[in-house]
């Protein structure tokens, strides 16, 4: 059998269209991206190379506004951290007890994100209707009318806004991996420490959370690539309006391709993105790897 | 102390059960709001379930709204995505972790680099060679990115579960006579049934949902997704929301209806596609 499994022709059809499709789709364009980058280009004529003129336009340039964007989706990806994973990690850890109900509490938790985020953006559109909205209306129906806002057409109020329904959406993704981390804990460990008198706070601080750090590590990282990547929430909200209030990396980069047909400038904001997710997540792991 | 613990009991089912509405309220309120004509939305009837069931939003989402058609779209891309990811991925699979030869541990660690990689990377190049092969604006367009995008978590889920397949098989089929193929297709690939259902599950929720590849590649209604042609369908009926919501319910439906049934199947797609990775 060792024979066969090591015929060099059998390896090569089987890891073939594997290969092929990666490095297609995946891998090379990564390198095209780069490539196009150093160029000013709308995507079918002559391509003039620009050197790193288009990185120095992006971080430069006022009228593009690409550190704002960046800002905003930092801004985001800190809000997530912040009060998303608290949210999911404490629902995580009241569910992990072999609570009542359990299984019933996890599924319509996790329900928000199976569904398609256009799907959930169209209904946040209607439930933020100035006029019709179910937000405003019961604003006013509770008597606070001078509450009752433009939400997404607000400079002041359109980034919050975006960033409830994402929350909503992936407040169950986060709590899913947690949650499969606080079951994973030996029941062992937490007897014991019950034993010993812990309270149900001490033994999460104790033992259940360092025991699902490489979790949160996961977490954090998510969110906040997540963030930095975001675009189809905005997209259906906003696309980036009013005044570029929402403006993020991702809906800058589509209207550089489509709107301006700036194919260089495009691939340049893709690039800076890529760098900027891994490099974050490199970040991340380290800060985790300090605390150890 | 027991006093105690069965009041932070009851504060913490409060709490459990407030975020269970506040999750709920959103979904039964797109229900809700598809049956409705505009009149009970926007003033007699904003919460409470509808007075008078008007099914002829559907009626307008599927015939002037053509969501049957996007619906259908979004079935073929997705069904083509899943057979393409996973045809190739089981048979990547099998020479990484089966076939004999050096380099297989360093491929397959290129091939996990892809559950970092963000799509965005690939917009660009994949946009301008498809063009360029005059392949924009076919089916096409969405299931090779989407098959090579779901490809590393699928090898990721496939690696798992075909080394817990015992090598004696391979052997009692080999002394049989089985050739690679036979082993592959007979021993194998029946064997991966659980991997194939996680797999297919998670490729279909990605595909199913997409936008910016689905927005970008795809501009001839004819072959639009769901998601692009919820968006179309929301620019044409602006002042109507009725139909807006029969098609929100439309495109959500089949996801929660698996979900229904498979709801431990799916979690765990999700947390093999994050923790393993």
């Amino acid at each position: 059998m060792n024979r066969m499994y090591s015929n060099k022709l059998h390896i090569l059809i089987f890891i073939l269209p594997a290969l092929l499709l990666f490095c297609a789709i995946l891998i090379a364009p990564i390198g095209a991206s780069a490539y196009f980058s150093l160029f000013d280009w709308n995507g079918f004529g002559e391509k003039t190379y620009i050197g790193f003129s288009n990185y120095k336009e992006l971080f430069t340039s006022d009228a593009i506004g690409f550190l704002k964007a960046l800002r905003n989706s930092l801004l985001l990806a800190a809000l997530s951290v912040c009060l998303q994973l608290p949210l999911a990690l404490a629902l995580a850890l009241a569910l992990g007890k072999k609570i009542k109900g359990e299984r019933l509490f996890l599924s319509v938790y996790f329900m928000p994100v199976l569904i398609s985020t256009v799907v959930i953006g169209q209904l946040w559109l209607k439930i933020y209707n100035p006029t019709y909205g179910v937000l405003n209306v019961f604003l006013r129906a509770i008597g606070l009318e001078s509450w009752a806002k433009i939400w997404l057409g607000d400079k002041a109020t359109a980034l919050g806004a975006v960033l409830v329904p994402t929350l909503w959406q992936y407040v169950g993704y986060h709590m899913l991996l947690l949650y499969a981390g606080v079951k994973s804990v030996p029941p062992e460990l937490r007897e014991a420490a019950m034993l010993d008198g812990a309270s149900d706070a001490q033994v999460n601080r104790y033992i259940v959370l360092p025991y699902i750090k490489p979790i949160i590590k996961i977490s954090v990282i998510f969110a906040v690539t997540g963030s930095l990547k975001s675009f189809d929430m905005i997209y259906v909200l906003t696309n980036g309006g009013p005044l570029h209030a929402t403006e993020v990396p991702s809906t800058l980069m589509i209207n550089m391709l489509f709107l301006r047909n700036r194919y260089g400038m495009g691939s340049t904001i893709a690039i800076l993105l890529i760098i900027l997710c891994f490099l974050f997540a490199l970040i991340i792991s380290a800060i985790f790897k300090e605390e150890d | 102390m027991r006093n105690n613990s069965k009041s932070a009991q009851v504060a913490i089912y409060i709490g459990l059960i407030l975020w269970l509405l506040v999750n709920l309220f959103p979904i039964y309120w797109m229900f809700t709001f598809s049956l409705k004509s505009n009149a009970e939305i926007f003033g007699e009837n904003v919460i409470g379930l509808p007075k008078e069931w008007l099914w002829s939003n559907y009626a307008s989402a599927l015939g002037t709204g053509k969501m049957g058609l996007y619906f259908l779209n979004s079935a073929i891309v997705a069904v083509s995505t899943i057979a393409i990811t996973l045809s190739v991925a089981l048979m990547g699979t099998f020479a990484l972790t089966r076939l004999i030869w050096k380099q297989k541990k360093t491929l397959n660690k290129f091939f996990m680099l892809g559950l970092t990689i963000p799509i965005h990377a690939s917009i660009v190049p994949v946009y301008v060679t498809l063009s360029r092969l005059h392949m924009l604006n076919t089916r096409w367009a969405l299931i090779i990115p989407y098959s090579a995008f779901s490809l590393s978590m699928a090898i990721l889920v496939c690696t798992g579960f075909m080394n817990e397949i015992p090598r004696d098989l391979d052997e009692a089929a080999c002394i049989d006579g089985c050739s690679v193929w036979g082993i592959f297709f007979r021993i194998i690939v029946p064997l991966m049934k659980p991997a194939v259902a996680t797999v297919g599950i998670y490729t279909f929720l990605q595909c199913w949902n997409e936008l910016m590849f689905a927005n970008i590649f795809i501009s001839k209604t004819a072959l639009k997704t769901l998601p692009v042609g919820v968006q179309a369908l929301s620019g044409q009926y602006t002042t109507e929301w009725g139909p807006i919501g029969a098609a929100l319910v439309l495109a959500t439906f089949p996801t929660l209806f698996i979900y229904m049934f498979l709801s431990k199947k799916i979690q765990e797609s999700f947390i093999a596609g994050a923790i393993k990775g």
